[in-house]
């Protein structure tokens, strides 16, 4: 199963690499990772998007995260209300006249056109990962010559919904 | 003579910081460290330099490997409960610690441990002897440094040694780049420290005490499982009126060896792979499982499905990644062991409707001793521990090897005490035993320290009897000599029939004239008669001593949980 993680951590040196690393030694499936800094200067927050067995190892993801020593706090965002985003580059090849076609199928994106060239342009989406993937679908026909995403971003959103209400389908990855 | 003529050199440099280093050495007085094992080298010269300049203060151990250092602070740090010290050059001095951290980061010995550092200028060029230390380092720690600032370095000293000792302990690098060792300091920098990502829970959650308690006054079948945590936890005497006021039956982890009294009535000995019959039948019959300070290991558990199959478990661990790690666990308890124990007694439940189980369990240490074969003359190794358990009163600090001799000495020097037993649990690391038995001693030189080890392992770090032999530490190396890789011979007479693949040792050093050379009194041992008359002068004398003790080669371990089986199904539980 998908999970989504966030950890805050102390920007000290190596912390970056210590948390890969953990999560590369205990053979945890890491679909992205996504870093920077945050509001406090000197904290910084990761979002991992991890693919888990069970909740058993999911448990064990969040203890080992939690036990080291710049992890300020881990918390497993999947079920709650949040906001997500991530943002992909596409370079997509295109002649002149594609290029209306293409502006066609990006605009319900809300994608934009960041670059032109002769024989490609670039388009910048951002949005929920499900969002970036049917994008690139759409474009692949024309030829992706490139692609660049960042990974998942997340946070909770400012008022979360009571427990009860949260429907069980809610959940962004699941 | 040479300790007077540092101190006239030094008197005024001592007071005043005038170093990076100096300020090192300023931070370990403060940290109240008085023992330092290490090796000197390029990038750890101003440190080196700093300590002479520091005179007296410090007993520094040259060994004669960085390995050796390493393991001599694990076994002070094992004996002591403070963290060992150690400083190694950059580049291969600190590479060469590399298995001793690793053992240290399995088995949860506080150890800090200062590595050189090429200058921070050339950090990232392939300069001579730079090696990405943090890169290195970082799996098997609990936390490292690289020193960025001379005015951060008494600060991370200070934390280095808060969290290599707090909560589960562990080794911690601190890599110093020689600019800042051999930089100009300040006399003062701030060394208060906040780590708001460490804390360690030390309190039991009364909502999980409570349950645990529910449990025991329902629990017909319950058993005590104890490992090192105890003895981390120095809470042996709380384990010891826990189990008697409930009559609960203890069984130990290898590493747990002492936490609970060898000869007491409630003990089942060790339990696991090597363990007793009795210890793994109430561990596999079991209705309740209360786990305290052990980590469910695979050599302990054997295979998980027949792992306690019917019990609720409960599991009292200062880490709370080990709870439900391996082992699903009902009443998980995030605490320190003295402190869970000390509220579990104060409540108090009564549970004691399980009589009949002890009886069961006492039928099965009576009907399923441990056992061995003793010739007339020639030595076995069982039979040897047992004679050098007597020599010593049972009182010795024993530090092992691994392989064979390791298991005989779990099984047959039986430990009453705690912080006497010393030995590579997790990572198994043969060169361990006799170095650890050096810083042993040095953390408790009121005891017998005796290395107990394997005529393979000791020729991985052997070159240490150069400390003795300057010394005069009174170390006893009991060399049980089976020319073998013991237990590699074993496992391959028993799973691979008899292709016995470089596991003979029939070509050997002569370990008298070895010992000799290096001024330390030797004996080649080959009858009991012999060492009945030579071992308890040899064990209590003042003098360091190496025995080279010839056993039975084909002596196994028994009885033994094969690989792949469950706790009942022990092999070699009944004479031959
Ligand atoms: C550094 C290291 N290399 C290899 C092993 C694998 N190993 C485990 S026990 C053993 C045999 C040890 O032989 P010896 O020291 O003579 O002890 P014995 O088993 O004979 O008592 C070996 C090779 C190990 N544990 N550690
Ligand atoms: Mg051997």
């Amino acid at each position: 199963m998908k999970r989504i993680i966030t950890a805050t951590v102390q920007n000290r040196s190596g912390v970056l690499n210590r948390i890969t690393g953990l999560l590369q030694k205990r053979q945890f499936n890491i679909e992205s990772i996504s870093v920077g800094r945050t509001e406090t200067e000197g904290i910084s927050k990761m979002t991992f998007v991890v693919d888990v067995e069970d909740f058993q190892k999911l448990e064990q993801l969040t203890k080992q995260l939690n036990k080291q020593v710049d992890v300020l706090k881990v918390s497993d965002i999947t079920e709650k209300a949040i906001v997500a985003r991530e943002l992909a580059l596409i370079k997509v090849g295109s002649n002149a006249q594609q290029r209306s076609e293409i502006q066609g199928i990006i605009e319900p994106f809300r994608a934009d056109v960041i670059d032109v060239s002769k024989e490609s342009l670039t388009v910048q989406a951002t949005g929920k990962s499900e969002k970036v993937e049917a994008l690139i679908e759409l474009l692949r026909p024309y030829g992706i010559k490139e692609l660049a995403r960042t990974g998942l971003t997340a946070f909770q959103r400012g008022q979360q919904p009571q427990v009860a209400d949260l429907p069980s389908s809610y959940s962004l990855l699941q | 003579m040479k300790v007077e003529a540092k101190m006239a050199m030094n008197t005024d440099s001592h007071s005043k910081p005038n170093t990076g280093a100096d300020l090192l050495v300023k931070a370990l007085i403060q940290e109240k460290v008085d023992t330092l094992f290490g090796y000197p080298g390029g990038a750890v010269l101003p440190i080196y330099d700093a300590i002479y300049r520091a005179g007296d203060g410090f007993e520094h151990i040259l060994t004669r490997h960085e390995q050796g250092a390493i393991h001599a602070a694990e076994g002070y740090a094992r004996v002591s409960g403070k963290p060992g010290v150690v400083i190694a050059t950059s580049g291969p001095g600190a590479t060469n610690l590399i298995t001793g951290i690793a053992d240290a980061m399995m088995d949860s010995l506080p150890l800090v441990i200062f590595t050189g550092q090429v200058a921070s200028n050339v950090i990232g060029t392939d300069a001579f002897q730079e090696a990405d230390v943090m890169g290195i380092t970082t799996p098997i720690t609990k936390h490292n440094y690289q020193v960025q600032s001379i005015s951060d370095l008494p600060r991370i000293v200070r934390e280095a040694f808060h969290i290599a000792s707090t909560g589960r302990p562990g080794p911690v690098v601190v890599d110093i780049p020689k600019n800042i060792s051999s930089g100009p300091a300040e006399e003062e920098y701030e060394s208060t420290f906040y780590l708001p990502g460490y804390q360690p829970n030390l309190k039991p959650n009364p909502l999980q005490v409570k349950k645990l308690e529910d449990a025991l006054a329902k629990a017909k079948k319950p058993v005590l499982l104890t490992g090192a945590g105890i003895i981390h936890g120095n809470a042996s005497e709380e384990l010891k009126e826990f189990a008697h006021h409930h009559g609960i039956p203890v069984t130990n982890t290898l590493l747990g060896l002492g936490g609970y009294p060898g000869n007491d009535e409630l003990f089942l000995g060790m339990a696991g792979m090597h363990g007793t019959y009795a210890a793994n039948m109430a561990l596999y019959e079991c209705d309740l499982l209360i786990n305290i300070g052990s980590r469910f290991d695979d050599r302990l558990t054997g295979k998980l499905e027949h792992f306690a199959p019917n019990a609720t478990v409960a599991h009292v661990d200062i880490d709370p990644a080990e709870i439900g790690k391996n082992i699903t666990t009902h009443i998980p308890i995030v605490a320190d062991s003295k402190e869970a124990l000390k509220v579990l007694q104060k409540h108090d439940v009564e549970s004691t409707n399980h009589g009949d189980w002890l009886r069961h369990l006492q039928e099965y240490k009576q009907e399923y001793p441990l056992w061995y074969n003793n010739p007339d003359e020639k030595m076995v190794p069982q039979w040897l521990m047992e004679k050098v358990h007597e020599a010593t009163n049972g009182d010795a600090v024993v530090t092992t090897d691994v392989g064979q001799h390791q298991m005989w000495a779990a099984q047959y020097y039986t430990f009453n005490e705690p912080n006497r037993w010393v030995t590579s649990g997790g990572l198994g690391t043969m060169g361990f035993g006799f170095p650890a038995a050096i810083g042993a001693y040095l953390a408790n030189p009121e005891k017998a320290s005796v290395a107990v080890v394997g005529d393979g392992g000791f020729q991985m770090t052997m070159q240490e009897l150069s400390i003795l032999q300057e010394k005069r530490y009174p170390v006893k190396v009991v060399i049980v000599n089976n020319e073998a890789l013991g237990m590699v011979r074993q496992w391959q007479e028993k799973f691979y029939e008899e292709r016995y693949s470089e596991s003979l040792l029939h070509t050997q050093p002569d370990f008298v004239k070895l010992s000799e050379s290096y001024n330390v009194n030797a004996l080649k041992i080959e009858s009991q008669q012999h060492l009945e008359e030579v071992l308890p002068e040899l064990m209590q004398n003042d003098e360091p001593v190496v025995l080279d003790c010839r056993v039975l080669q084909q002596e196994n371990v028994y009885p033994m949980i094969a690989p792949g089986k469950g706790l009942h199904e022990m092999i070699g539980v009944k004479p031959t």
